[in-house]
């Protein structure tokens, strides 16, 4: 239990996704205009990346060493992910069509989202077991959510501020990245894994 | 080599089936012509229809929750084209409405108050002592209007005044809700006379502001016809259910009715806009 409590912090804070590790930058900069729209990305992120940790630990450890293919790795989980995506899109748009409407068109994005590639080879990595994968899926995906939200945010203020013109539009957002990825540094050390 | 072929072959394979069962298990009944009316609505997903989009309307006309005329953008082509689609006859109405912004106090005519110096936004002006312009009711002239047309339908003037293009307006509303004036009105497109003024002050009040303010000295509201143009708070207004001929404009002293060309009807070809026919 307590290392499952230091992998939600590790995950949300300390090695934050977006703003430590630097996966899943397209969707943190490419949908944050508005914090509805983040929010909506975050909710379709938390989804996939939680149910594509399960299913590529699984296809790990009982499809690929098993055989000795571990050197697929990459090349399996990419193909599981794109057909997890579609699977559950199908399956949103019969079973929950409120949850589909919510979702919307991120739910196929996220298809060519790193972070929720990132997330599964990271699984690997550290060894975890089955249910520390599964918190390690939804903290790295919470992680994702509150880069999204706090960069939303922030886009919306500066979006209403008499920027200096060759900073406007991307160039402001790419240096409020930047801080914003500062910032987070100061969690660093606040645990280990 | 073998190994690892057979079993990504395997697992492709499987997974395939896995959404080709998906597909048919979660199959959702689509009406087909909900996608052909998609594609004939413009696309914009702007929302003057009241719904979340393009997709969302086409979805309720298709089960007839909506009339096929629901596009206040596609207009009567698109209205016809819907029609056609959902087997329905379309007869044409001319009711297409355009924007048109109720003032003409550009900078060279209208008086300031202060230098305004602040955010670029009409919003934003307007909190600041009510904006800089003189007159309380004009036209701050910072575009938030043109910024929110999704068509690129509103030119902002040098002097500070935005322009609604009627060709190009497709009736939206969008810069309506945007004016923090509230000076953006929906008028019928074929119109041709039109009172450019919202200032309710009395005349002398509005005159010292403007050189193009209504005085509401109501000389139009008596050479109009009956009930054409009325008097409210000092200002003349257009009820645009009724025909005014162009010399009604030549009345004004201020200069502030304008003619500008009204659209001809396409669904009615009879009545011509020259003859300030019904738009």
């Amino acid at each position: 239990m307590p290392k499952l409590i230091v992998i939600i912090i590790s995950a949300v804070l300390v090695n934050n996704f977006v703003l430590m590790r630097f996966l899943g930058i397209c969707p943190f900069l490419g949908v944050s205009k508005r914090v509805s729209t983040a929010a909506g990305m975050s909710g379709a992120v938390l989804f996939v990346m939680t149910m594509a940790s399960v299913v590529t630990w699984l296809i790990y450890r009982y499809i690929l060493v098993p055989f000795g293919l571990v050197y697929l790795q990459t090349v399996s989980f990419i193909l599981v992910i794109a057909a997890l995506v579609q699977l559950v899109e199908l399956a949103l748009q019969k079973l929950s069509p409120a949850l589909y409407k919510a979702l919307g068109i991120f739910l196929p994005l996220i298809t060519t989202n790193c972070a929720v590639l990132g997330v599964s080879v990271l699984n690997i990595q550290k060894e975890f077991t089955l249910v520390e994968t599964t918190v390690f899926g939804a903290a790295a995906a919470l992680g994702f959510g509150v880069a999204m939200m706090i960069f939303s945010g922030l886009r919306e203020r500066i979006e209403l501020c008499d920027t200096p013109l060759p900073f406007r539009g991307t160039a402001i957002s790419l240096i409020t990245a930047g801080l914003l990825s500062l910032a987070f540094m100061g969690f660093t050390g606040l645990v280990n894994l | 080599m073998l190994t690892a072929v057979t079993a990504m072959a395997i697992l492709a394979l499987a997974l395939a089936f896995g959404i080709a069962m998906a597909a048919r298990i979660f199959a959702v009944v689509t009406d087909p012509r909900a996608e052909l009316i998609e594609g004939a609505l413009p696309g914009a997903n702007c929302g003057a229809c009241g719904l979340p989009g393009c997709s969302e309307l086409a979805r309720r006309i298709a089960e007839g929750k909506a009339p096929v005329g629901a596009c206040p953008v596609g207009g009567e082509p698109v209205a016809a084209e819907i029609a056609r689609i959902m087997g329905e006859a379309f007869e044409g109405g001319c009711e297409r409405q355009v924007a048109l912004v109720l003032c003409n106090g550009s900078d060279q005519v209208a008086a300031k108050r202060f230098f305004y110096n602040g955010v670029f936004d009409c919003a934003s002006a307007a909190l600041v002592a009510g904006g800089d312009k003189a007159c309380t009711y004009g036209c701050l002239g910072f575009g938030t209007c043109a910024a929110v047309c999704p068509f690129g339908a509103i030119d902002m003037l040098p002097g500070g005044l935005a322009v609604v293009d009627p060709s190009r307006c497709t009736g939206c509303t969008k810069c309506v809700s945007a004016c923090p004036r509230g000076i953006i009105r929906m008028v019928p497109a074929g119109r041709r006379v039109h009172i450019l003024c919202s200032n309710h002050e009395k005349g002398a009040a509005a005159k010292k502001k403007c050189a193009v303010a209504c005085i509401a000295c109501q000389k139009c509201v008596k050479a109009a016809p009956e009930g054409a143009i009325t008097m409210d708070n000092f200002l003349a207004v257009v009820d645009y259910s009724k025909d005014i001929p162009d010399p009604v404009a030549a009345e004004c002293p201020m200069s502030t009715i304008v003619v500008r060309p009204g659209e001809a009807c396409a669904g009615d070809a009879g009545r011509t806009a020259a003859a300030g026919g019904e738009g």
